[in-house]
This record gives structure tokens, sequence and C-alpha cells, in this order.
């Protein structure tokens, strides 16, 4: 197909004659929808945030602003004007607006959620965890969709399947494969192409630094990379598949992990953003990748020629470089039950939720009576990749893990890591809370009964 | 589940059983807690913000192109930037027709630093000229496309240390005092004394900087700008323009937030596109991107409080001395008020016999730092409230205790509770506030069951504070406190209501046509809200300083009793009564014989052509400043109001978390209460978030880290406290003649917050024995600085 077949509103709808690397957002605001709002184009603040609906499943909420329109091809887009959901009335009823700018977004938020959502007040607040509100203090907005969300329609149709997309319209070519053929036949033609899946990471890069490319592949609509495969032993993880969906793989399996990623960005970005692509971005802090070191992780690395496979940590190289030919692409991530079960995660950063960490830490640590036979440890946020703290893992060997017995750990940590003073925190707090969260581990490890956390349902 | 964190769902259920706020005492629309008048058009997309307002075919867009370093020279030619596809026009400082500065109080900010092939520097951010372009992303990346051709940098002063030692303001030193304050010190039994960081703060309206200008004839230009101050933006683009105010009409329907931060700062993108629109004869539009407006615009001003006490062993302060630096930023902006309002809220809630508040305004390469909720007041109350943590830390006393002992009383002398700059405090309620709250809030149970919590959990710790809120009600230049409003009835009885208000989300609009539907007698649905002009209501001052609801409110009620007091003279003619015998109740006029339809006795008067159209004024009386002797009555009245906060931290990571708030807030007789407490809720969790979580972050060499919301962490709505209980003070009436005899609620809530910072503070104090220096905002590094240091 030449042309971006999508439907709005309930209406189908034959996009062409405009980029494929418009933002939906601007093109809805084109088109006279101006109920959708930019708050910061860089999908931090849910202002924008449209329902969407693809072929097969549930609805989501997305940020349109960093959205190319190509990658709405198939999909059913919901905006503010034409949602029916009782969240309308009752944001007026409990006094839920006083700007109104964030609040279609926040329409939109909640206007997505299924009848049965939890709406226990730790689950509203992840419900709007995308969406900034800087008027009301967020408690009228809470006590709305407290009530609002049971009452919820059934939600828009689920538009049928559409093929592949390839168009060029403005000069860039778009490519949305269906298969894994198509898919690395289209790399292997142009192998510079770039390319994107949820485009949280490269929506903003042309939002915000005005990135051009000539070509542009899509590997979100790759059926066969869409979907998690468990065996028992090792999930096997798509590189089609979006943060939710492995959240809810995860979910009541893997505590540590699950609570990383309800911290992890806000639903929206969960929603459009990839597993694989917070790995082949090769983001210095990523979050997941500290997690998944620990716990094992391989990553296949395929081209229209072959595949291989290799540990996670040896994917990043060095700042901004990884282990990535021209031709190749992130195909999936293999990661052992074991090890995902077993991680616990510590995320530091100045606001508890859709924050980039300042530390994130990961431990996988085996006890055989009560010393420590096994650790793998990684960090992120300490050094220009995700990255293991080899030291720190060789000083734990034998040691009883108590705060007692990490101080060896902690003292190597030194060897390990040379942290930046940036923006987010300073090298010595980096280092000193590094250190720090071996207690807070061997602390949680030993007696469960003593709080350490303030954030989460880990809190309560 | 234990105590410390209460069950989810209670904060929803708490707010919706917190105290109500007291029952209607009218029956009119006033005092009745209606909804905001555009809420069901926000829910719904509908409700039209500038960046909404179609644009007219052939609209072009206008880009900013700023500079590149902070301080220096720079040259070089627009070759490049001409020559990106789609530009139609560049604009630097050598095409303006009128002046080229846009300064708001002095003329001392160039629209266009750039001009003839070179620009002056001033700060990261400056505006050096403009690019119009056929459509946004071509502007933009022409913008981007300018490289000078020779850089001259010269050090830049970026911090208030680097200020301070290079000598740089923005103007001289000010000081307020009453008594010898350095002598009481001295004199004094105990003393403390220390120094406190206190954090800027970046606005983050959800709507971002925004104009459209459309061109006129003759030298008419009409703008739609986001902008809290339209008189002051007509006459910035008549001067840029150079062209009488006659010709440029400001409309402003409403803003997607303000906070202070459109007060100067939207001037800037109003002024561009009206000189490209009446430059080319086309529309042109002007929004800034979001990293442009963090980096260009100003934000609330980052303070360094010196502070020295002397109290006796009860807790009685005696003296109290502050030194105020004071980043301003490049250039002057509104920064003496800012400063002057920081000094004003010294003293707080406090009696003080002698205190002496000197302060230093600290020009730094760095954007022109202005008006934000507060305007200055929250830095000076941080700085009193830490004094008061010290001196109960010093004596081993609990803050709240040595709070109460040294509040101002109805019961005190009035020399006891006249302040530094010479007010008698005439409507002290602030010791019952904080007497019901501590009831309410079961506050000293809970300070108990904190401590012996502590004693057991070893690694969260909690804390507890209350602290007050005395906030003086009235700009602090006098002529700037006046206001007008205009006032149509129609032949079939609807009204039309406009005045000088800005819509911003805080529901003056709603508010002052409650009064002006009261006015008549009429439903409030019978009154037609209307965009805030500059050629509908002129001379207006910016909705700011929390007057909005107060001045207009009065203004729009003079209007309609102008235009009553007609319809009176009218019907007591018509059915020979006595004026006094007519009455405007339930959509009728009311007669001692008969009740007749407000629609027909407005048609009716229109037929006997009595004028159905008024405008309304009002000066707010009382106030009176004399700036060279810091000595008067600067302010109307004040609102009051307390906050007690419950935080949790985390003494491995630092990390902090409000547990609980409760909050009593006193808006006099409200007049709307359901906007009034969204202005309560939402000015703490704001004030909340300046202090813990927004962090600004300059680099040495004076760029802005922290740009997008992606570094600067406004509170989301898991930061809100886990369980939060807002009310407004039941018997609240303001004892001057404010508009039904309420108070202004803006500004005030936000520095309710200022109990969040105490209450990380006191879980600070409970694990160290020294007195604690955290500074703001409280981000989970300073928090670990502060248990380690």
């Amino acid at each position: 197909m030449n042309a971006i077949q999508l439907r709005l509103n309930g209406k189908d709808r034959r996009i062409d004659g405009v980029a494929p690397t418009t933002m939906l957002l601007d093109w809805l605001r084109g088109e006279g929808l101006t109920g959708t709002k930019e708050g910061c184009a860089e999908g931090d603040c849910g202002a924008c945030t449209v329902a969407v609906r693809r072929h097969g499943k549930p609805a989501a909420a997305l940020n349109a602003c960093i959205m190319p329109i190509a990658l709405a091809h198939g999909a059913h887009v919901t905006t503010v004007e034409a949602a029916d959901h009782p969240i309308k009335g009752a944001l007026v009823e409990y006094h839920g607006s006083q700007c109104g700018f964030c609040t279609p977004g926040i329409v939109m938020t909640i206007a997505a959620l299924p009848a049965d959502a939890p709406t226990d007040r730790c689950s509203l607040e992840d419900a709007l965890a995308g969406n900034l509100c800087r008027c009301t203090g967020y408690g009228p907005i809470l006590a709305a969709a407290a009530d609002a969300i049971s009452a919820a329609p059934s939600p828009p149709d689920a538009p049928p399947e559409v093929g592949s997309l390839d168009m060029t319209a403005n000069g860039v070519r778009f490519r949305c494969p269906a298969t894994e053929d198509e898919f690395a036949q289209a790399l292997a033609e142009s192998p510079d192409a770039r390319i994107i899946a949820g485009a949280t990471d490269v929506g903003l890069w042309m939002t915000k630094h005005l990135y051009e490319a000539a070509e542009f592949i899509s590997i979100a609509g790759v059926g066969c990379l869409s979907s998690i495969e468990d065996d028992g032993e090792t999930l096997t993880i798509g590189a089609a598949v979006t943060h939710a969906d492995f959240m809810a793989a995860i979910h009541g399996k893997a505590p540590g992990v699950s609570e990383l990623m309800r911290r992890f960005a806000g639903p929206q970005v969960r929603a459009a953003g990839t597993v694989c692509g917070n790995i082949a971005n090769g983001s210095p802090i990523g979050d997941l990748p500290p997690a998944l070191i620990a716990a094992g992780a391989t990553v296949e690395i395929a081209s229209a020629t072959g595949q291989r496979v290799l540990p996670l940590e040896d994917f990043f190289i060095a700042y901004g470089q990884q282990d990535r030919a021209a031709g190749e692409y992130v195909r999936a991530l293999h990661v052992p039950w074991g090890g995902l079960c077993a991680v616990s995660c510590h995320k530091v950063s100045k606001r508890f939720d859709s924050d980039i960490s300042a530390v994130m830490a990961a431990f996988n640590v085996t006890l055989d009576g009560g010393r420590v036979s096994a650790a793998g440890i990684a960090f992120g946020g300490m050094a220009e990749t995700p990255k293991r703290a080899s030291h720190a893992e060789a000083a734990l060997l034998g040691q009883p893990y108590t705060p007692e017995g990490v101080a060896g750990a902690i003292a190597a940590l030194a060897d390990d890591f040379a942290p930046l003073t940036d923006l987010r925190a300073s090298a010595e707090y980096r280092l000193k809370v590094a250190g720090n969260l071996f207690i807070r581990d061997a602390i949680e490890r030993g007696d469960p009964a003593v709080r350490t956390r303030l954030a989460g349902r880990a809190a309560a | 589940m234990d105590e410390a964190f209460p069950a989810p769902p209670a904060t929803v259920e708490a707010r919706r059983d917190s105290p109500s706020p007291p029952p209607p005492r009218s029956h009119g629309e006033s005092h009745k807690p209606h909804r905001h008048d555009s809420a069901h058009k926000h829910v719904s997309g509908t409700a039209t913000y500038t960046d909404d307002v179609p644009e007219p075919p052939g609209t072009l867009h206008l880009q900013i192109a700023y500079a590149p370093l902070a301080r220096g020279r720079i040259e070089g030619t627009l070759a490049a930037v001409r020559a990106v596809p789609g530009v139609v026009a560049i604009l630097d400082g050598t095409t303006v027709p009128g002046e080229n500065n846009i300064g708001p109080v002095r003329h001392d900010e160039p629209l266009f630093a750039f001009a003839g092939g070179s620009a002056q520097i001033e700060y990261h951010g400056q505006p050096l000229f403009a690019v119009v372009a056929t459509t946004r992303d071509a502007a933009r990346r022409a913008a981007h496309a300018f490289k000078p051709s020779a850089t001259h940098a010269q050090t830049p002063v970026i911090t208030i240390a680097d200020a301070i030692a290079a000598g740089t303001t923005v103007e001289e030193p000010y000081r307020m005092a009453k008594g010898d304050a350095a002598a009481a010190i001295a004199a004094a039994p105990r003393r403390v004394s220390g120094t406190m960081d206190i954090g800027g703060q970046e606005h983050f309206s959800l709507e971002g900087n925004v104009a459209l200008a459309l061109p006129g004839e003759d030298d008419d230009v009409h703008v739609y700008s986001s902008n809290q101050h339209p008189s002051e933006c007509q006459e910035v683009v008549a001067r840029v323009l150079g062209v009488p105010a006659h010709a440029v009409t400001i409309e402003v329907r409403r803003l997607g937030g303000g906070f202070g931060g459109k007060e100067t700062q939207g001037n800037l993108a109003a002024a561009a596109a009206a000189l490209a629109a009446k430059a080319l004869g086309k529309p042109v539009k002007c929004r800034f991107d979001r990293d442009d407006d963090f980096i260009i615009s100003g934000k609330r001003h980052e303070f360094l409080i010196e502070y020295e006490a002397g109290f006796d062993e009860a807790g009685t302060l005696l003296g109290v001395r502050f030194v105020q630096h004071a980043r301003c930023g490049w250039s002057l902006d509104l920064s003496r008020g800012i400063c002057d309002r920081a000094m004003f809220h010294a003293d707080n809630a406090y009696a003080i016999p002698a205190l002496e508040v000197i302060s230093h305004r600290w020009r730094t390469n760095t954007c022109s730092n202005t008006a934000f909720r507060g305007f200055g007041g929250p830095q000076g109350m941080v700085g009193i409230e830490r004094v008061l943590e010290h001196v109960a830390h010093d004596l081993g006393a609990d803050p709240l205790a040595v709070r109460q002992r040294n509040l101002y009383r109805p019961s005190q002398p009035a020399r006891v509770r006249t302040t530094h700059y010479g007010m008698v405090v005439e409507d002290a309620v602030i010791d019952r506030i904080v007497d019901d709250l501590v009831v309410s809030s079961d506050y000293l149970a809970r300070r108990e069951a904190i401590a012996a919590d502590n004693a057991t959990s070893p690694i969260i710790k909690r804390g507890i504070a209350l602290t007050p809120v005395k906030f003086g009600i009235s700009f602090t230049t006098t002529f700037l406190n006046q206001a007008g409003a205009l006032v149509h009835v129609y032949k079939d009885g609807s009204v039309m209501l406009n005045h000088g208000g800005i819509e911003m989300g805080q529901g003056v609009y709603v508010k002052v046509a409650q009064v002006a539907a009261d006015a008549f007698g009429l439903p409030l649905s019978a009154v037609k809200i209307t965009a805030t002009r500059t050629d509908k209501v002129p001379n207006t001052s910016a909705t700011a300083a929390s007057s909005g609801a107060d001045m207009n409110g009065m203004a729009a009620q003079n209007a309609c009793e102008t235009i009553r007091d007609r319809l009176v003279a009218f019907m007591a003619k018509r059915e020979g009564c006595a004026a006094e015998a007519v009455a405007f109740a339930d959509g009728h006029v009311h007669t001692p014989g008969k009740s007749v339809p407000f629609a027909e006795v407005v048609h009716a008067a229109y037929l006997a052509r009595i004028s159905l159209s008024a405008s309304g004024y009002y000066a707010t009386p009382k106030i009176h400043w004399d700036r060279e002797r810091a000595h008067g009555r600067p302010f109307y009245y004040f609102a009051y109001g307390a906050a007690v906060t419950e935080a949790a931290i985390d003494t491995l990571t630092g990390e902090a978390r409000l547990l609980r708030a409760d909050i009593l807030h006193d808006a006099g007789r409200s007049l709307n209460p359901a906007v009034d407490l969204g202005q309560i809720e939402g000015g703490y969790v704001q004030g909340a978030g300046w202090l813990m979580c927004e962090e600004l972050v300059w680099s040495p060499d004076g760029r802005l880290a922290t740009h997008a919301p992606a570094t600067y962490k406004i509170p989301c709505a898991s930061d809100r406290p886990m369980d939060m209980r807002v009310a407004i003070w039941g018997p609240g009436q303001n004892r001057e003649l404010t508009v039904k005899r309420s108070k202004a609620v803006g500004e005030p809530p936000l520095m309710l917050a200022i109990s969040a910072h105490q209450a990380i503070g006191a879980a600070i104090a409970s694990v160290r024995n020294d007195f604690h220096q955290l500074d703001a905002p409280a981000t989970p590094e300073r928090i670990l600085a502060a248990l380690d240091g």
C-alpha cells in the first residue's frame, strides 16, 4: 500500500501527499481537531494523548506529538472531540479542570482504559503518570477517574487488518512491513534506513533536533516479532513487543522488574516503546538494560543473511555505540525466567514516576547458607553504557549478604565506575547511592519487615 | 498496610469528606461552588486557546533565533538562514520601525539583539532575530541554520556567588527595618545564624508562549496572545511598531496556565508576530517550542538568604536580620517588585520586635527572572520559616510551639503588630487558624507517634511540620491597584460582561460573572463572559498579585450598579414607588406592586431611551507606600492559611514522599468555594514541586541543562500527598470591604507547601544532632547531603 490507511473518529481515511514523518498531532490539528494539544512535543506531558486501537489489540493511550503519522497506518485513532466517555462529565463535576489545557489528554488517557481497570489510588496514579497537570494538584482528577472508569462504554471498533505500507512523500520513504521477510529484505536494500518501532526516542529527535532521514523502516507492524514466546524456561521478547506487553507478560511473576516497569516512563510511552528498542538505542541509563543484564539476558541480532546471539552486556560497546552492523537489527531478547524473577531493582530519580534514573541498580544475588554464591549486578546511570559491576560482584562472593557483608562490594564499586556529574545527580551522589543500594538490597533480602521503600506497592 | 501509608483511596475520599466550606449565605450566585465556566469545553476539546484560533489562509510562522552563548559578542551573516526553503523574511534589530525594545519597566531588553551583522549577548537564549517562513518547521530549521562567523566570548556571570564576586546588579540594594535588629540580636540570650539556598522554578504552564497577529488597515494590528497583561502587551507592541496604542488590540480569551510566566514573558511572541504581520501584510503566528520556551523565558528568582536571629529561652524572637540575595538575570523585568515582596514577607506571620531585611538584586547572564505565583513572597517566607526551624532546634523544642509563641495576634498592642514596613496587621486570624488546624490534623499525637515509629524504623524516617502563611494582598506598586469593566445589557435581558481580568484557570471569569449575576438578580447563565480585550477595557493591570477577582469583581459590580441604578430610577418612576423599594432577584425586578421579568424591564427601559451599557472602575482604597522611607500600607489586607505536612525520607537514597497534608485556608467569605479549593490544593502541590523535585540546573557556561519535562520534573499524580485534607476556614470573613467580603486566593496557598520542606527537615533532624543544611529544592541528592553533611 502506498498510502496511509487509518480510521479517525470512526471514519476511514486514506492519507497521501503528507510527509510520513509528520507527527500525528500536527496532522490532527491541521485537520481542525485542535482539542488535542501540544504541551512539550517530546512525549513527557500527555497533553497530546489520543486513544489508538489496532487490529487484534485493545485500545491504548498514545502520545500523538512524537508519533509519525505513518505509524498510525492500520489504526483507529480517537480524539477528545469524538470520545464518548463518562470521564468528561466526571471531570466537570469534580472540578477536575482549571486552565483546561492538559484536560483533553487526561480525558483520553482515562477513555483508553478498559471498564474493568482497577480504580485504587495507586493504579490511578500509574494510569495518569504520563499526564502532567500544573493547576489542580491532581486530587479532583483522581476522584473523577475513580468514578468514571467503571461506567466506560465499549471501546471503538478495532479496525480491520491492513497490509504493509511503503510510501514516499516530501522526499521521505517510509515502510511498515508486515512480515519479517519483508522487513529483512527492506533493510538489506536500505541498510542505512532508520529502524523505528514506537518512535518514542526517534520521534523526539525529529521534534527537538529536527532530525531527518531519507528512509525509515518500522518494525512495529511485523506480526511475528510482536509476540512474547514462553517455553517455561526462557521468555523470548520479539523486536516489536512493547513495554506494556512485556509488563503484562511478567505481571505477578517477576516482582522486582514489574515494579521497575511500573515506574518506567508513563503508559503512553510504554504502549508505544519497545523493549528491544530500549536496548537498541543504547541509552547509558536505559533503566531496563541493567535489569535484563542482571537477569542473564541474551540478545539476538539478525540480518537478511543470518543471525547471532550474544550476552546483552556485550551489546553495549561505548556511549552511542552498539554491536550492530548496518543491515542488522535487534530481533529478540531471550530472558531466563529464573533470572527475571530473582532480580531486584532500585531506581533512584528526582521524581518517582516517569523520570529518568540518576542511578538504576539491578541485583541478582544467589545465596548459599546465607553467603553469596553467585552475583549478577548491573547499573544504569553509572557509566557510558549500562554495565555490570564486576569488581563488586567478585567482592561479594562468599560474603554474608548483610549491611556489613556488602562493605567490600561497596568499596569495589570505585573500581567499576567513575560516574559523571550531570543535571540528574553529581558523581559523588551516584557513587554513594550505588553503594547504599547494596545495603538496601541486603536488608530487603534479610529482613523483609524493615521498611525500605517510599514508592509503589512495595511501600505499602 | 501500616499507619505510615494509609489506604490509597482514603485521599480521594478525604478530599470529598473534608470539612465543607461554609454553606451559601445568600440566595444569589455568589458564594456557591459553581463549576468553571469553561469546564464542559475543557473536557470536550472545544475551549479555544490562542493556538487553536483558526489560522487565516496565508498565515506565516515565526521562529525566534536565540543566542548560542551566555555572554559575548558574535558576528555573522544571515545568508544561510535566508537560503532555507520556505523562508519569507528575517527580522532583526535593523528592521524594527519603532523602538527595538520590549523591557516592561525599564527599557533594557532589545527585542532583537542582532543588528547589522553582530550582537552583544547577555544570556544563552537571548532573542537574536526572527525568521518568518511558510511553515513552522521551515522557520525552525532556518533559525537553527544560523552559525556565527566569529564569537568573542566573555566569562559569564551565572550564579549568585559569581554576581557577588563581580558586583553586578540590576539595581541598588534596598532595606526595610523595624527597631535595631543588630543590637537586639547581640543582646539576646541565644542566637542562631545560617544561610539557605532556594532554587528557582520554571512555570511550565502546559500551554507555552504563543501569539497570532493579524494585520489591519492603517497602523492597526490585532494580536491573539497568551498573556496575563494585555494592556502592557499593547503598549510594548505599539512601542516596537512606533504606532499609537489605539492601533493595537490584544485579545485573550484564556490561557493554558500562566502562574506569572505570562505577565511579561508573553510580550516577545506578541511583539515579534505583530512586527512581522505589519511588515509583510500577512497573518503571522509565533508559537514557542517547549525547549525554546524554557531557554528563552524567565523563571522564579533563585535566592540565597543569610540570616541571624536572637531569641530567649522560651523561643520568643527578639531580633532577626536577613540579607536576601536574588538572582535577577540579565535585565530588570519585574525584579524590583519581586525582591520587594520577598522583603515584605520576611516576617511571614510573626511579630518580630526588631527585624532588618537587606535585599541585593544581582545581575547575571541568565534568563531574566520574572513573576511566579507568590512574586518573591515565597522566598522571603522560606527564610523566616528556616529561622523558626533553627530556633526550635537550638532549644530542643517543637517548632510548632516556637511558631505559636511568635504569631501575630489581634490581642497584641498595635506597635507589636506593626510590620518592618510600618503597616499594622489589623486582621490577624492566623492564631485561630493554627489552633484549629492543630486539632483537626491531630498534630500533637501524630508527632509523638512519628517519633516512636522512627525509633524502630532504621531506614525510612518520618517528619511532621506545621507552617503558617500570611500573604499581603495588593500590588505593592500602588498605582496598579485599579481595574475596569464593561457591561452591556441587551434588549432581551442578556448580559455581556467584560473586564481586565485574564482567565488562566483560576476561575476569575466565573467568579466575576457570579458577582455580575447577583447585581441584577439573574441566574449565572444570563451572563455571557467575553474575551479580555484592550479595546473593550483599557489601561488594565496584569492579572497578577492574586488581584483578579478582587479588583475586576469590584469594577464589574460598579458597572452593573450603574446600569441597575438607571433601571431603578426608571422603575421607581414608572411604578410610582421609592427607589429603595425596587429590588432585583430571581430574574425579576420587584416593586411593591408587582414583579416584572428582568427582560421586560430592560426592554421597556430601552424604549424609554435609557442607556443599558456602562463601564465600571475600581481603585483599591486605603493603600499607600513610600518607597523612599520603606514605610506605609502597601497591602489592603492579608490572606492567611496553615498546613501540616507529614513526609517520609529514605536515609539510604535521600528520596522523599509526602504522606499527608492537612490544610486550613482563609478565603474570606469565598466567592466560589469549589474554585477556591482548587486554587488551594493546586497551589500546595505546585509549591511542593518548587521545594522538592523541580530543579533548574545551569551548566558552568550558562546553559540551562533542564529545559524540557524530560529533565525538569514538575509533580505528577503520585507526588500529591497520599492523604490530602483541604478545607476553607469556616469563620473566614474579610474585615475590609472587598467584593462580597471574599479574599484573594491565587498565590497564598503555594506557600502552604513550605510545611512539606520543613517536614522533610524534621525527618532529617530525627537522625542527626546538629542543625541540618537542607537547601531547596529538597531533591534526593540534597536530602542525602543534609543527612550526611
